[in-house]
């Protein structure tokens, strides 16, 4: 088993989902340069945070064009896993491997705070060691989290039961009063149909220790290991 | 000026224009033997601007303190260094942005960051927080701020918070603290000082001093435009004049994904071993930092200004050495090593180019297409610059009398309706709005963000294991209405509240950075302010055992000839060796007892009847007085500084037994906002497993009077804690040991009210969510205004 971190000129959450994966949770994990044409033969591939190439144009814009992302593509079309975190969800709505697009927040400003979460769906490998329904506290950072996409779109992630994330109060009760950004039916993070692409704006690794507030976002990592050890069974 | 060519010939009209005197500019001339051409004049008047070369404060800052013996590196680097243990080093400094902030507040405060990031990493550290030291004029109109004023300070800040989370938010650095203030005299000169820590191996720091003849000289980064040129002479060495708005041109502006670049390939070059020195552009650009290499080695340099990567065309040698283009650094390599060095920043998609060599003799020479755009001796440029012992003048006696002071309420008034406008008014206020709009957990060391405890508290992750045993403390502090009543006492309670905020914390101070803002020094009452301030630093930082190991000092923060209050700002750094131990503001548990701790002798047994004048003059410089009467007077608290020492051991000592639930110092608004802040805090606890919403306090204030002084009055040496029944005990006797008094104020109560008591009579009875109804939104509400 072996997790991929992306590195794009500018990724600045590519240490901290390192640190998450290797040192909390003493997985193996390497970084990816973005203008390698291989994935290292690794696993799992993480897109981290950042602003990727200065989010000149618009956020993700510039990174979808990178020589690691066709890469990414491929891997994924093959089943592999893959996260975006924060700006990693932009590039991969960019790329087109996830539905949507992001709009600047409804408030229009950069916000960075703990919100909470709550797991929509536990049939996916990034929530699987959850339990649907619970709530979970993960802080924000960012200024284009407004998650949007047309009617049929909308209607389709919520049909196919692709919206694994949805903000939410502590209590999970209010859903609208806990959205921080105005995205659409509250979504903080969507998987694809397949359900090994995942993207989500909240930061999971940076709420892998109690010292920092939360470790909730701890079981998003649990569940892809779990996964892939699943997966390593399932071959041997 | 700024399409001067090389050909225009030096008159000593254009010296003055250039800012420098009659007697500088023969300085000029003897030192170069000759008349200098326009090139060199240039490079002089940024080299002797007060920003570069502390003409005016040189002789001054002599007095402070600088040595310690964790202290590896003082001032006069890019920032300091000290030892933190386990082969590590931090190293930290405050710079101001003040002037560049007011005539374009985005772009001056995103400059800002950037500049005192890069004096962080230049040293081989990588920076892992920011803190902001602002101060604004009147949000609201006032009888000192008109309407439109009141919404013109409104967005300078937004302009200014924008620019700091844009900046930090990108680089990818945590920005978790620092300070906002308000007052008339900031109105049209606010200040932005922006404070950044960095972290290296202590063998693995690195200096500006150009080494090795023939090794190459090495220019990086972002290309080198027309942008801010004279920043550093013309904007931030003089003071504002109704046409302060031309000079919006020679504000410069940020780009922080080059910085975050930048900073990658600088930290992986300097991993190859082949940089032998590295210096970044920040004030007077390439000037500063070709000269300042040279001179600081000792050696000569050479340089083709041909070279210079270029964003725009045309460009002559005055201008592409005046550019304080963002987003630089010039560095030395070893010979032959040089493509080591340059692979890195292509890997990055960075420009790197030799563009000379460190040479022989003391010789800075500047060429241009085989030309001599300039040759100036380094030394003497960078060293020998004028040197100013400026008149002193105390001002005018103030012949204030009882009736200019507060008047205090006959006892047994109700104070709640002034107690909750205290809590709205925008200094003691919520600032959530505001740090919310910065990324304050990146890198995920933040133990303690903005408001949680009373400083910053960054754990120190190991950089090859990641095992973080250590946290860095850090909080910045400044009273500037303190500093205008008193400029020497005021300077000593911001050192001594910065270093009770980290011991609050629960870490031991160990140094600290300092930026002075000051008016004009042509005027000998700023230059008295100034000296008194000095010497109430140096007093307060040899008692307190905070050596100041760097900063700067921003003059000539004047509009239209009236000066700021003013304003040290004091940052101080502290260690806490366990990072599991970090204390917080927030009360935890119901029944916990609230001690007062009093490190003041006189706090023992002293019960004063009835007001005295000390106690008026004193609490007439309140920020209780300036809110409910509008009335700034009298004097700061008197300081005893020993008393300070005494806390802060105390304080440390407890943290250590692990025997405190929560810590708070008294400051801003007195004991009774100290105490709102930390039922405040109780219901939003971060980072403990327990989080106990609606929590309250009773309190009983017995050894004082009247009613307002005990619960407002700002004396320094306090902080309130809150400990566990079964631990009381054993605090008291640590307390008793160090000889810090430790009184039983009330408890920690559920259901969520606040009652003060004095003397038997309920003063203040509130629940919490009224408090907080007040206090949380209150500046977002002000600022969001339409």
């Amino acid at each position: 088993m072996k997790f991929g971190v992306v590195v794009f000129p500018g990724s600045n959450c590519d240490h901290d989902a390192f640190y998450a994966i290797g040192n909390v949770l003493q997985k193996p994990v390497e970084f990816i340069w973005h203008q390698s044409e291989n994935l290292a033969n690794c696993d799992a591939i993480i897109l981290p945070g950042g602003f990727s190439y200065g989010d000149y144009l618009r956020t993700g814009a510039i990174a979808r064009f990178s020589p690691v992302m066709k890469s990414v593509e491929k891997f994924s079309n093959s089943g592999g896993m893959v996260l975006g975190v924060c700006n990693g969800f932009q590039i991969l709505c960019e790329v087109g491997l996830l539905p949507g697009a992001m709009m600047r927040n409804s408030g229009l400003r950069f916000i960075c705070r703990h919100v909470h979460i709550r797991v929509e769906q536990t049939d996916t490998p990034f929530t699987s060691a959850a339990t649907k329904g619970q709530v979970l506290k993960i802080p924000i950072a960012h200024s284009d989290g407004n998650y949007n996409c047309d009617e049929a779109t909308l209607a389709e992630l919520e049909k196919n039961r692709q919206v694994i994330f949805r903000y939410t109060t502590a209590d999970g009760s209010g859903d609208s009063a806990g959205n921080p950004n105005g995205a659409v039916h509250n979504i903080a993070g969507i998987c694809n149909r397949e359900r090994n692409v995942a993207g989500l704006m909240p930061h999971p690794e940076r709420a892998v220790e109690w010292a920092l507030g939360s470790n909730d976002g701890l079981v998003v990592f649990r569940s892809m290991v779990e996964a892939l050890v699943g997966a390593a069974k399932a071959t041997a | 000026m700024a399409t001067a060519s090389t050909e225009i010939r030096v008159t000593p009209e254009i010296a003055a224009e250039h800012g420098l005197t009659a007697e500088e500019y023969a300085r000029v001339k003897q030192i170069l033997g000759r008349e200098p051409n326009i090139t060199e004049l240039g490079i002089f008047s940024v080299m002797w601007s007060e920003h570069c070369s502390y003409k005016s404060s040189k002789v001054h800052l002599k007095r402070l303190p600088t040595r310690g013996k964790l202290v590896v590196q003082g001032p006069g680097e890019n920032a300091g260094v000290v030892d933190i243990g386990d082969g590590l080093v931090a190293a930290f400094k405050i710079e101001s942005h003040n002037h560049p902030s007011y005539v374009e507040p985005f772009q001056g405060a995103t400059t800002g960051v950037g500049g005192i990031l890069r004096d962080i990493f230049t040293m081989g550290a990588r920076p892992i927080a920011v803190l902001d030291s602002l101060r604004f004029g009147e949000i609201t109109p006032s009888k000192y701020t008109s309407k439109e004023e009141a919404a013109k300070n409104r967005r300078i800040l937004d302009g200014v918070i924008r620019g700091i989370g844009s900046y930090g938010n990108c680089f990818g650095v945590p920005t978790i603290g620092g300070e906002v203030g308000f007052e008339p005299c900031y109105s049209q000169n606010p200040l932005v000082n922006a404070l950044a820590l960095g972290i290296a191996k202590k063998e693995e720091i690195f200096l500006a001093k150009a080494k090795g003849i023939g090794n190459p000289v090495i220019y990086v980064g972002a290309k080198t435009g027309r942008d801010g040129i004279h920043g550093a002479s013309l904007l931030a060495s003089a003071e504002f004049t109704e046409e302060s708005n031309q000079k919006r041109p020679n504000v410069q502006v940020g780009d922080p994904f080059m910085e975050k670049l930048l900073l990658e390939a600088c930290l992986e070059a300097m991993q190859t071993g082949a940089v032998v020195a590295i210096q970044d552009m920040g004030a007077a650009g390439l000037t500063c930092s070709t000269m300042e290499m040279a001179s600081r080695g000792g050696t000569g340099i050479e340089i083709d200004l041909a070279k210079v990567p270029q964003r725009e065309t045309g460009m002559t040698p005055y201008e592409i050495m005046l550019s304080e283009s963002q987003e630089r650094m010039l560095l030395v390599a070893e010979k032959g090593r040089e493509h080591e060095v340059l692979a890195v920043f292509k890997k990055w998609g960075l420009d790197a180019v030799v563009v000379g060599q460190v040479t022989e003799g003391g010789t800075a020479r500047i060429n241009n297409n085989g030309r001599i755009a300039a040759e100036i001796p380094a030394h003497p440029l960078a060293e020998e610059g004028p040197v100013y012992r400026r008149p002193i003048a105390p001002p005018a006696l103030r012949n204030e009398t009882a009736a200019d002071w507060f008047a205090f309420a006959a006892e047994g008034t109700n104070l709640t309706q002034n107690f909750l406008k205290l809590l709205a008014s925008p200094a003691i206020a919520s600032k959530r709005w505001i740090t919310e709009q910065y990324d304050t957990s990146v890198r995920t060391n933040t133990l303690a963000g903005p408001g949680a405890s009373d400083a910053a508290v960054v754990r120190i992750k190991d950089p090859k294991t990641a095992v973080a045993k250590r946290a860095l403390a850090l909080s910045t502090d400044g009273n500037g209405r303190w500093c205008q009543l008193n400029p020497r006492v005021g300077a000593m309670h911001a050192v001594a509240e910065a270093a009770r905020n980290v011991a609050c914390s629960g870490a031991r101070p160990m140094a600290a950075t300092n930026c002075l803002n000051f008016g004009s020094p042509e005027k000998p009452e700023v230059m008295w302010q100034f000296s008194e301030a000095i010497d109430g630093l140096a007093e307060a930082c040899t008692a307190l055992g905070t050596p100041i190991t760097g900063g700067n000092v921003s003059f000539y923060n004047e509009t239209l000839g009236k000066s700021i209050y003013p304003t040290p700002v004091i940052g101080v750094l502290g260690i806490l060796d366990d990072a599991s131990q970090v204390l917080k503001i927030a009360f935890r548990d119901e029944g916990d007892v609230i001690l007062l701790l009093d490190g003041s002798n006189s706090a023992v047994g002293a019960q004063h009847a009835a007001p005295h004048l000390g106690t008026q003059s004193e609490f007439s410089s309140s920020e209780y007085s300036k809110t409910i009467a509008g009335i700034t007077a009298g004097e700061p608290p008197a300081i005893d500084l020993v008393a300070e020492k005494r806390l802060i051991d105390c304080l440390l000592a407890l943290a250590a037994e692990g025997a405190l639930q929560s810590a708070h110092d008294v400051s801003d608004g007195g004991l009774a906002v100290t105490l709102a802040e930390s039922c405040l805090a109780s219901s939003s606890v971060v980072g403990a497993q327990h989080v106990a919403p609606h929590l309250g306090a009773h309190l009983k204030l017995e050894a004082e009077s009247p009613a307002e002084a005990a619960a407002f009055n700002e004396r320094g040496a306090r902080a309130v804690v809150s400990v566990t029944p079964s631990k009381l005990a054993a605090v008291l006797d640590t307390a008793r040991q160090y000889k810090v008094a430790a009184r039983e104020i009330g408890q920690v109560t559920r259901g969520g009210a606040f009652r003060i008591q004095h003397k038997e009579r309920e003063v203040i009875h509130s629940s919490v969510e009224t408090l907080r109804g007040a206090w949380a939104h209150s500046l977002e509400r002000t600022l969001t205004a339409k």
